[in-house]
This record gives structure tokens, sequence and C-alpha cells, in this order.
């Protein structure tokens, strides 16, 4: 656990008045309150900082407490009491408080430093609910193939379960919003709601992009240059493909119907894209070689 | 609309130890609709999660309704981006691990 200089947080003076203070609070608040940059972690996190320097440096005996023992932290308790002892004044303890109340998401965790010195219950002045409860988030790690179909799901979040429908084609990074799965609200307001957000990882054969899936399959040479059958996994199982002699390496072919489910339409598909790869055969034998040789020998400018 | 969808404001506002008139700001400034409904004025649930964002800018920040309302569009303008570059980070997903 480290020193925090609540003062540098607040870029401010030692010797701010009450007035400063205030002052830089506001304009940090500004820039970095979570209701100006959604989604960004990092402001999340430094609004945390300066709420908790603010907490501390807004309030006289907060603020004197710190700047009295804040760099000794390690030891401050020790000099509280031999200061109580020496002026035989009684102290009382007082007890932690544990209980936190429910904070609005964004502003109800303070650092072990600040615990340490005013206790975990001592953040008292941080928003609390009072009519709609707060919103959840949660974060749901899937395959490609759990949103190939629409499919329920239960979930434990803040040790609810909740019984969870997942459309098919849900895309990597969508976010989803469960109406009043969040916390209870208060006298009479409505619940928070729950914020699922999807992380899909990559398929290791099919790369997605919307409804639409690409695929490469190797052909071998003989098939490239003379043509056949070959049978290609899809998501729906394998299909038959006929290839045209001298097929080229890169040509790409297009499965209509084949690739990914639509989000929220029903029965509709994105199509499936094919790359072919013609693979060279390597380790040739010395008969492979000679025949080669003789086939080279026909096309004199190698085209 | 069914009335269990709608906040009497004034409820709202005296959780909040807010004024009414804050409400009536934000409705002249077009950021809000109020709903009358027999002499009541509601305000939609769909809305809370919003009013209560503009009530922290404007108590906790100390920003006018002029403010809200920029933030609000900016706000607007920043979600449909990261929404872009959402598709766009997928769509390059594409080309990672090619061989």
């Amino acid at each position: 656990m480290e020193f925090i200089d609540y003062y540098k947080i607040l870029e401010i003076q030692k010797t701010s008045t009450e007035a400063d203070i205030k002052a830089a609070y506001r304009k940090l608040a500004r820039k970095y309150h979570p209701d100006l940059n959604p989604n960004d972690e990092n402001a999340k996190m430094k609004f945390q900082q300066i709420n908790e320097a603010n907490e501390v440096l807004s309030d006289p005996e907060k603020r004197k407490k710190y700047d009295k023992y804040g760099k000794d932290w390690k030891h401050a308790d020790e000099f509280e009491k031999a200061n109580q002892q020496q002026s035989q004044s009684r102290g009382s303890s007082g007890g932690k408080q544990t209980n936190r109340g429910e904070y609005e998401d964004f502003s109800g965790d303070f650092s072990e430093f600040f615990e340490s010195m005013y206790g975990s219950g001592a953040g008292g002045r941080s928003k609390q609910t009072k009519f709609r409860g707060q919103d959840l988030n949660a974060e749901l790690h899937l395959n490609l193939m759990d949103v190939y179909k629409t499919q329920q799901q239960t979930l434990t979040v803040n040790g609810k379960s909740i019984r969870l429908t997942i459309p098919a084609g849900v895309e990597n990074g969508q976010v989803i919003k469960i109406t009043g799965h969040g916390t209870p609200g208060v006298n009479g307001g409505p619940n928070g709601d729950l914020y699922i957000t999807f992380t899909i990882a990559n398929h290791p054969k099919f790369k997605r992009e919307g409804s639409n899936l690409y695929a490469n399959v190797d052909l071998d040479l003989y098939t490239a240059l003379l043509g056949g059958d070959i049978q290609v996994d899809t998501l729906d199982g394998k299909v038959k493909l006929k290839i045209a002699p001298e097929t080229q390496s890169n040509t790409k072919v297009k499965l209509k119907g084949k690739g990914f489910p639509v989000y929220k339409k029903e029965g509709e598909f994105g199509d499936l894209y094919i790359t072919y790869n013609v693979k060279l055969p390597t380790h040739l034998t010395e008969k492979e070689k000679e025949l080669f040789t003789e086939l080279s020998k026909l096309r004199t400018n190698g085209n | 609309m069914e009335t269990r969808d709608l906040i009497l404001i004034e409820h709202f506002c005296a959780n909040h130890e807010i004024e009414f008139s804050f409400f009536n700001s934000l409705n002249e400034f077009g950021l809000i609709k109020i709903i009358v409904q027999e002499d009541n004025k509601y305000l939609h649930q769909e809305q809370l999660k919003e009013v209560e964002k503009m009530m922290r800018m404007h108590y906790d920040l100390n920003i006018n309704m002029e403010g809200i309302d920029v933030i609000f569009l900016l706000l607007n303008r920043i979600h449909n981006l990261q929404d872009e570059l959402r598709i766009t980070q997928n769509k390059l997903k594409l080309y990672d691990n090619e061989d």
C-alpha cells in the first residue's frame, strides 16, 4: 500500500483554501466524471481518485489528520493513541463501520490507504441510491458456436440467478440491456438495469464480419488443375463443392445463406465466402521431379 | 401508456431533494418530456436514467441547461462513434492471424 498525495491528485497546493479545493475538484470532476466519459475505465479510476482526494481535503477534520499523519500513515494509529494518552482524553475507538450503503457504481470505491486512515465506512458523503436502483454490468465470454443459435442461459449476477435468452447473431462487443435486473430501487423507484457485454472468441476456422463468414480451404494441385469435387465444412455441416478445372489460388466462392444468423431476424443468414489456397506438393520423388521437368518443357514461358 | 411506467415527478424530487423547477427547465430545453395526466406531472421510466445523469451534471458539476444540452448531443455522437469503432475493430479481426 502506497501513500497517496491528495494535493497532487487535485493539482493544488498544501496551502489551498476550501474554496480552492472545491474549484479544483469541480474542474477535474467535469473532466473525468463517468457520465461524461462513457466506457472509459481510466476516467472512472481517475474520478474515484479525485472523489477520494476531495472526500479528505474538503473535510477539515479529515484534512487535519491527513496533513498530520498522511506520510506516516503506517503509524497514524500509534500517534493517535499516544496523543490521547498524553492529553488523557476519553478517546473512543468508535468501532469500524462496515456498512457502506449502496453507492453509485462510480463513486463508492476508496483506496486501501484511505481505509487505513479513516476506516471503511468513512466515505459517507458518496451518493447513495435514493430512488432508481443501480445499473449492473456483466461480461459474458462465449464462443462463436454459442451464438449460432438462440439459446437460454442462466447467469448468476450479484448472487441472483437470471434466465437469459441470448439471440443468435450477437456480435463481439455488443451490449444487451436486461431491464430491471440491476439492484432494487428504493422508495418506490424502479430497479436498475443489467448490461451484458458479449465477448465472442474467434473461431479457429471461420472468421466473421457481421453475418458473413470467411474461411480458407486448401486445394491440392491436381484438383485445382483438373477440377473435381471436394467437401467443405460450414457451421451447418459439410457441403459438397465442384471445383472447376484450372482454379487459381485465392479464388473466392460465395455460399449463399451458409453464413451466420442475422441478429434478431429469425431464419435469415449471411453468406459464407470461401477462399481456395492451392497447396503445392512437397518432398517430390525423383519420378515426380522428372515428370514436372517434362511438363515444364511444354510451357517454355512458364505460364 | 401504462401508469406503472410513469414516475410522479414530485415523488422523484422529494427523494432527491431537488426543486421541481429543475424539471421545468429540462422540459423547456427539450431535454425531457413531461407527461401530464389528471393534473399530475409524470416522467416516463425510460427517461429516468438520463434525468439522473442530468441531475448529477447540474448539481454536482455545476453545468447549466445549455451545457447539458450540448453534452447530451456530444454523448450521442460518442455512442455512435463507439459503435462504429466496435464494428470496425471486428472487421479488422478478419485480418488477424492471417496465414
